[in-house]
């Protein structure tokens, strides 16, 4: 399989080459193992002397806990123990969600499980240790709690209000964070617009539902002090500090293993309560522990996220120039700022995106992010972008509108272009390398809105309300130290890779990136045998394990391909220098007349080689024959990271065309396009598949998916039969289309793609949607966009 | 019924015979079959709506979560661990070629579905392999290269 039509790197070397695998679609060798049963999740390990625990989670938004009574539960079959906050305690010391580099946050205390008070529906309380799930679970049953059930703040949007109910007294109110960016002078230049739109959007709760639940097990080793976790995670290296550190533990004496990892999205790179109270459990206990989450908990404890409502206000003149942009946006968190990375990166990444493609040399924008009594909120893929993206492009349309002009001209006057990098946001943010005017090019050039337009109105006169949006949007991947190592995480913002050629001739790689079915052992393996000059089948890869890999963050951000493959591709290099330099000696020639193909050492000019084989062997069992003073190494390590901007970012354009049934208010996504700027793509099929589901988990925010709750905090939808995620049948073909342009800050010019999909989806449908319904004068404002809204919108109902 | 009842069965997954064992009366299939090492049937949601530990029970796709492992009895089971025939390798190839999963939890299920609809010999159009899969949840790929997958298996085996 080929896409050479994808712009190679001229950095990369030729693509007219053996074992030339960089920009080609070959299919993930070794992922088989899915298809044939043998994925290996957490929930399918079992260690001897193993036990399993549940959790009793508060029923309550809010309550105190008067007394807990565990005597009965204790007695249950098959129950080795029962805690509650007081054992847990003991060994697991409190954590505070809270970093230093923007500005003051205040979080309280957090302890894995609740001590005196419950703050959300779901929070942890106490936990049963029994010998298997279900004895657990008949033992919650038989703890007693004297409950006292409290008034909850569930709204947000009344949280700062005088009367409000204070989560934490000791802050005195629920204000988490708050930041605002002023650029310019707004007030003064929406006076001198010739037209100013407003507009107010927002965004409901959704969350991740990774397919494969949360999941831990923890197996403390005495005898050697040890402390083995397997993990479903990201960041396998941030979980071994954590872990650690709130044990009391030796660092270097904690594994993390993440195996095969069941979708993640964001929701498994924080830490949570109750896998912080299992690894306790199996130090207090000395034996495996394992903590499956069931779908219920998944709901009512994996991190939620959006939750955001922002009013927006754009100032144009007369020929469409985008004067000021104001902002005002305000984001509800749950009890308690998430460890370590904080809640108010969402709301940061609000104020930063938000009209980021485009030249506004007036900019304002406040953030405010509130406690209440729900769900934890935090990073979920796409971080702010949804938000962001959705306002800026809703009040474009509006002033398209307004001006009577076309909605990709009033874009292409705007946008920031691209020979003018590097450059900044609105906001003040580095921008570089981006390709916004190409990318809008391109996406009008496979869209035809000429059609489009024809259809809307045929569309029209036959009764049907049909619209069609363009966006464009810049997409955070690749960050530095200064996304959260600056402000105290220790969180690496540095990856490493390892490679070695081992005696059989094979090249085994390592890497601290890790693989949640992205594709990274698929692309890391690409790497390195295009750089080495080696077979695809050769390389193996090992991942996700803080014994076995080079230290680093892991896969989060879509900093994967950027960072960690460019650290492959120096590893693979440095390994193939010192290959050519042992080779040079051994055939007493010069080390720039040889090359790798296809697992031998060539001669460029002709004549014999020498195979890698044969060389490791000479290396490795008769190092006597090599010249003396010769390096034998046939190991490189290598790392990299990006510095002195915070981010890589990625720009995307996209389109897409829906109908609306006006009497069940059902909308059709009838097509969908995107264009996705990620510079070099390792494997196009592979980008393709980020940016399609990426998509989908954005048509879920925009049309479908809500953590519903009632004004006691109790969430109303917490199975997955209620809570509605994208099916097969709704969904479109999605046509995907690329322009290149590489990153000029590493040798692989790669930029992340995981996050424009989610990121600009609901942005685009919304417009599409808001496009065909100004036809009738109506217009939609609240994410997800459910035929009850479109129905209200339209006065059906 | 107390949670220690148990009911002797027997059955045969994959073409094993398990004979006279005991389940406890109040165990779903997944979770024995799980028990058991046969791993590869997954679940997701343990109440039939995401579609993942869908398996084959007497040659229908069945619920493994929604199945008490006792209502097996006499039954002939197969777990994807035994999808190997010659269809299914050809199935499996395309969902490799297609890139047809991510992640791989919801393969398992997938596959299951997908064998049902060869089975079917229907010709079916893309949006009727859509709704065919609509009961089987996806939250990494978007469904598009499922669709691609499983109509390119329609083209060459049926």
């Amino acid at each position: 399989m080929d896409d050479l039509k994808v712009n190679q790197n001229p950095k990369l070397g030729s693509i007219d080459r053996p074992n030339s695998y960089i920009g080609r679609s070959v299919p993930r060798q070794n992922a088989k193992k899915h298809l044939d049963g043998g994925g290996q999740f957490v929930d399918d390990l079992t260690l001897p002397r193993m036990v399993h625990v549940a959790f009793l989670r508060s029923p309550f938004a809010h309550a105190e806990i008067k007394s807990i009574d565990v005597k009965n539960a204790k007695q249950s079959d098959g129950v080795i123990d029962v805690f509650t906050a007081k054992e847990i305690d003991e060994v697991c010391k409190p954590w505070v969600g809270v970093l230093g580099h923007l500005g003051e946050m205040r979080s309280p205390e957090q302890s894995p499980l609740a001590k005196n008070i419950a703050r959300w529906q779901g929070e942890p309380v106490a936990v049963v240790i029994a010998n298997s799930r279900a004895q657990a679970e008949d033992a919650l049953e038989l703890i007693e709690v004297d409950w006292l059930e409290k008034d909850a703040q569930v709204d947000m949007e009344t949280a700062l209000d005088p009367n409000a109910v204070i989560i934490h007294p000791e802050l005195g109110n629920n204000l988490f964070w708050t930041r605002t960016v002023n650029q310019g002078d707004v007030d003064k230049a929406f006076k001198e617009a010739d037209a100013v739109v407003e507009t107010t959007l927002d965004f409901a709760r959704h969350t991740g539902v990774t397919l494969e639940s949360r999941g831990i097990v923890a197996d403390w080793n005495k005898a050697e002090n040890k402390m083995t976790i397997y993990h479903n995670g990201q960041a396998p290296h941030m979980m071994q500090h954590i872990i650690a550190k709130h044990l009391d533990l030796n660092e270097g004496l904690v594994r993390i293993i993440s195996r095969d990892v069941g979708g993640s999205f964001g929701i498994k790179v924080h830490v949570y309560p109750d896998e912080m109270a299992v690894t306790a459990i199996s130090k207090k206990l000395g034996r495996p522990v394992k903590f499956i989450a069931d779908r219920l908990e998944s709901f009512t404890t994996d991190i939620h996220a959006r939750c955001h409502k922002i009013s927006g206000k754009l100032g144009v003149d007369k020929n469409g120039k985008i004067l000021a942009m104001e902002i005002d946006d305000l984001s509800g968190i749950g009890p308690f700022s998430m460890y370590p990375r904080t809640s108010a990166i969402e709301t940061n990444q609000v104020l930063n995106l938000s009209g980021a493609p485009y030249v506004i040399p007036n900019y304002k924008a406040v953030g405010t992010v509130v406690f209440q009594n729900k769900t934890p909120m935090c990073q979920y893929r796409a971080v702010g972008h949804p938000i962001a993206v959705a306002i800026t492009e809703a009040l474009i349309d509006k002033a398209a509108y307004k001006i009577e002009m076309d909605l990709d001209k009033i874009r292409k006057i705007n946008f920031i272009p691209d020979n003018s990098y590097p450059n900044k946001s609105p906001s003040g943010v580095p921008l570089e390398d981006l390709s916004h005017q190409a990318s809008m090019d391109k996406l009008l050039e496979i869209m035809d809105i000429k059609e489009i337009e024809t259809k809307k109105k045929d569309d029209y006169e036959k009764g049907i309300l049909s619209g069609y949006g363009v966006i464009s949007m810049c997409e955070v991947t690749n960050p530095s130290p200064l996304f959260y190592g600056v402000g105290g995480a220790h969180i690496s913002s540095q990856d490493g890779a390892s490679i070695r050629l081992e005696g059989s001739g094979a090249i085994h790689l390592s890497s601290s990136i890790t693989e949640q079915g992205q594709g990274t052992e698929a692309i890391m393996k690409q790497i390195a045998a295009d750089q080495l000059g080696v077979k695809l089948e050769s390389v193996r890869v090992t991942l996700g394990d803080t014994d076995a890999t080079p230290y680093g963050g892991g896969t989060w951000a879509s900093r994967g391909a950027g960072i960690g493959g460019e650290a492959v591709l120096k590893a693979a290099r440095k390994l193939k220098d010192n290959i050519l330099n042992i080779a040079a000696a051994i055939m007493q020639t010069d080390k720039d007349s040889l090359d790798i193909e296809d697992n031998n050492v060539i001669r460029k000019n002709g004549g014999e080689g020498i195979s890698l084989q044969k060389l490791a062997e000479t290396v490795y069992y008769r190092g006597h024959e090599i010249p003396k003073g010769t390096n034998p190494e046939l190991l490189a390590t290598a790392s990299f990271l990006i510095e002195g901007i915070p981010f890589v970012f990625t720009n995307s354009a996209m389109g897409c065309q829906i109908s609306i049934d006006q009497d069940t208010g059902i909308i059709k996504i009838n097509k969908f396009w995107a264009v996705e700027d990620c510079g070099t793509q390792i494997n196009p099929k592979l980008v393709e598949e980020q940016i399609r589901g990426g998509v989908i988990q954005g048509i879920g925010g925009a049309l479908f998916e809500e953590c519903v709750y009632d004004d006691q905090g109790n969430m109303q939808n917490a199975t997955m039969a209620d809570y509605l995620v994208p099916m097969a049948y709704e969904m479109p073909d999605i046509i995907v289309d690329h322009v290149t342009t590489n990153s000029g800050r590493s040798i692989i010019g790669a930029k992340g793609a995981g996050e424009a999909g989610t990121g600009g989806a609901p942005a685009v449908i919304m417009n599409a949607i808001n496009n065909a319904l100004k036809q009738v004068g109506a217009e939609v404002i609240s994410q997800p966009i459910t035929p009850e809204k479109v129905l209200k919108a339209l006065g059906k109902i | 019924m107390t949670a220690n009842n148990t009911s002797n069965i027997s059955f045969t997954v994959n073409g094993e015979k398990f004979n006279n064992v005991n389940v406890p009366s109040r165990q779903h299939l997944a979770d024995y079959l799980r028990s058991q090492g046969l791993t590869g049937t997954h679940l997701g949601c343990e109440q039939g709506a995401c579609g993942a530990c869908t398996i084959e029970m007497d040659g229908k796709a069945v619920r493994s979560c929604l199945v008490l492992a006792s209502q097996a009895n006499g039954s002939d089971l197969k777990t994807v661990e035994g999808f190997d025939d010659q269809m299914m390798e050809q199935v499996k190839q395309s969902f490799l070629k297609h890139n047809a999963f991510q992640c791989g939890f919801c393969s398992p299920g997938m596959l299951m579905t997908t064998k049902e609809i060869l089975l079917s010999k229907k010709k079916l159009t893309r949006d009727e392999i859509r709704s065919e899969i609509s009961g089987n949840y996806c939250r990494c790929t978007g469904y598009q290269s499922i669709v691609d997958a499983i109509e390119e298996c329609i083209n060459e085996i049926n």
